[in-house]
């Protein structure tokens, strides 16, 4: 303490002077139920069944639950049955959304509607689509009518309860998202980038391969792992349009199965737990692939 | 002109095409739940054998919709008006002040949106339940609140940085106390972020299946949650008034959205809200 601060009073705001300096003042006191209410609600219940998950109902050792997923095909094959939902799923949002966030991007003649139409799909809800997709694509349902009246197939073609009508379904919700969000990630790119690209010479691929793409990438990752949260925690449509049992067991049915079912809460938080780390490990590999990307400004308000 | 012709090519034919492939699969998918729903019988034929509109006052009188309706405005607007509460100061005080530790509290504000609702949603359930409020209004209402408070922080911080801080001081220096600051100053500054946070807050509450599923008892079950048990019980009940269930519930969530539009241009948000997630990380 300097001379200066000898006094009570000056020390005392001296200190919160320091402080504010430091950025912390009686502001931060509006942070603090945000932050109480997340360690409350998120962190406390994440870290509770995180626990819970090493205290198995059936006893065992601390691991017993997550030796029991792996060990279990039934179980253990509920990763890969989701992630093989999931990761095209999440592919084709994100590389559909790509070309035709890209047409949209300059002056198109009914450019509203056609984002409006793309975006209505968020409010179908799940089981109006699968309602819709056990009719609609159905043995007996129009889209098998029409195929067989053009005689492209003899038999019905057979689209629901099994993997196709739950990747429908995931291609549904999911698509208005990955567009919103490239398109919003496109229009932070400069356009007089791609204009002097044009006039020296660039074709269409040669701007989009080298100019666009690049500035656009770091967009897609992010788009490509905020679809796969929503595509790798399918559950209402894995039970309503798929084969629940079997072929579309995807892992978000085995955590609520143990937990609201069969009531081993231990064994719903391990395989929720198992569900937060795959999932995390795949955002990490995009998010990695991603650094390698070219990082920079877009030129652009983003 | 020229620009236009340079990239007229079959690639934008072929994704014309894809869209407009993908758009009539997808007037199919409704068309074929809304024909449904007014028809009298249909089973294996174009077109049902006769419409009629009584599934929909079957619905209404079966599933109870008046009470989860009510149920459901009840959760939505509790869900708002508290994430709003917590949410605002928050993102303010993320917007204005840099204060070591910033990256941990936005770190804490992205997992729960990063993170599937299933996976937290058990544990959470789990809690609820031991604290006596899983299978109640409250329940569902803190549960929903777990992704929406992160959410209206995330959406509102960048939308108060743009705000002139400059503007506060200029108040104080005029005399104005923190309080005539807040009320006269920010407040009409903040609405229409605020309102644009809330509406889309309200979509997703309306929206979000798996929590209301893991915490809703039968009485604070919401319309989605009612929805599912109607189609997975399936047998019970004609499916056409299921389907006029699902027909309500897509015709109310389209208001939602239609308002929603008016006040918030998606992309701009959906870009600010991206923007602040990739520097959070």
């Amino acid at each position: 303490m300097t001379s200066a601060l000898a006094e009570a009073t000056p020390e005392r705001l001296a200190l919160r002077h320091r402080l504010a300096e430091r950025g912390i003042d009686r502001v931060l006191l509006l942070l603090l139920p945000g932050v109480a209410f997340v360690v409350a609600l998120f962190l406390y219940p994440f870290l509770y069944g995180l626990g819970l998950s090493f205290q198995p109902k059936q006893g065992g050792g601390p691991f017993a639950n997550y030796q029991r997923f792996f060990a279990e095909p039934y179980l253990r094959d509920t990763i890969w049955i989701t992630l093989r939902l999931g990761l095209p799923a999440a592919l084709i949002n994100v590389l559909a959304s790509v070309p035709i966030a890209y047409r949209m991007r300059g002056p198109v003649r009914g450019k509203r509607l056609i984002t409006t139409i793309l975006v209505v799909p968020i409010t179908l809800g799940t089981v109006l689509t699968a309602e819709g997709i056990i009719q609609y694509f159905g043995p007996a349902g129009w889209f098998n009518k029409v195929l067989r009246a053009l005689h492209l197939t003899d038999g019905a073609v057979p689209l629901i309860q099994n993997y196709w009508g739950v990747l429908f379904s995931l291609i549904i919700s999911g698509f208005p998202f990955a567009f919103l969000l490239t398109t919003s990630y496109l229009s932070g790119i400069d356009p007089s980038l791609e204009k002097a690209a044009s006039v020296l010479g660039a074709g269409w691929w040669q701007r989009f391969r080298h100019i666009t793409f690049p500035l656009l990438s770091p967009g897609l990752a992010m788009t490509f792992c905020l679809t796969f949260v929503l595509a790798f925690s399918v559950f209402p449509s894995a039970i309503l349009v798929g084969d629940p049992s079997r072929t579309t067991h995807v892992i978000s049915i085995a955590a609520v199965h143990a937990s609201n079912e069969q009531y081993d809460y231990s064994m719903g938080s391990t395989i929720a737990m198992i569900m937060a780390v795959v999932m995390l490990i795949v955002i990490a590999i995009v998010l990695t692939w991603r650094g390698r990307m070219y990082r920079g400004a877009t030129g652009g308000k983003g | 002109m020229r620009q236009r012709a340079l990239v007229a090519r079959p690639g934008v034919w072929l994704v014309w095409a894809v869209m407009i492939f993908f758009l009539v699969n997808l007037a199919g998918v409704v068309a074929a739940v809304v024909v449904n729903s007014f028809s009298t019988r249909w089973f294996g034929s174009w077109w049902p054998a006769g419409l009629t509109g009584h599934h929909y006052a079957d619905a209404w009188k079966e599933f109870a919709l008046f009470d989860v309706l009510k149920v459901t405005l009840q959760v939505s607007l509790a869900v708002v008006v508290i994430s709003a509460l917590i949410g605002v100061p928050a993102a303010y005080a993320l917007a204005r002040r840099d204060f070591p530790g910033k990256r941990l509290v936005t770190l804490a504000f992205l997992l729960p949106i990063m993170v599937p609702p299933i996976a937290y949603g058990i544990p959470l359930a789990t809690v609820l339940y031991k604290f006596h409020l899983g299978g109640t209004m409250w329940g569902v209402i803190l549960a929903n609140l777990v992704p929406s408070v992160p959410f209206v922080v995330l959406t509102m911080t960048p939308f108060i940085e743009q705000i002139d801080s400059k503007i506060e001081a200029a108040a104080r220096m005029c005399g104005a106390n923190t309080r005539a600051i807040f009320t006269t100053v920010l407040l009409p500054l903040l609405v229409p972020g605020v309102l644009a946070a809330s509406i889309l807050v309200l979509v997703r509450t309306v929206g979000m299946f798996e929590l209301t599923f893991l915490t809703a008892g039968p009485s604070s079950q919401t319309l989605v949650v009612t929805l599912y048990y109607s189609m997975s019980a399936a047998g019970i009940r004609a499916p056409q008034a299921v389907d006029a269930m699902a027909v309500i519930y897509t015709l109310s969530m389209l208001v939602l959205l239609v308002i929603a539009l008016r006040f918030v241009n998606p992309t701009q948000l959906v870009t600010r809200v991206g923007e602040q997630r990739e520097r959070a990380e």
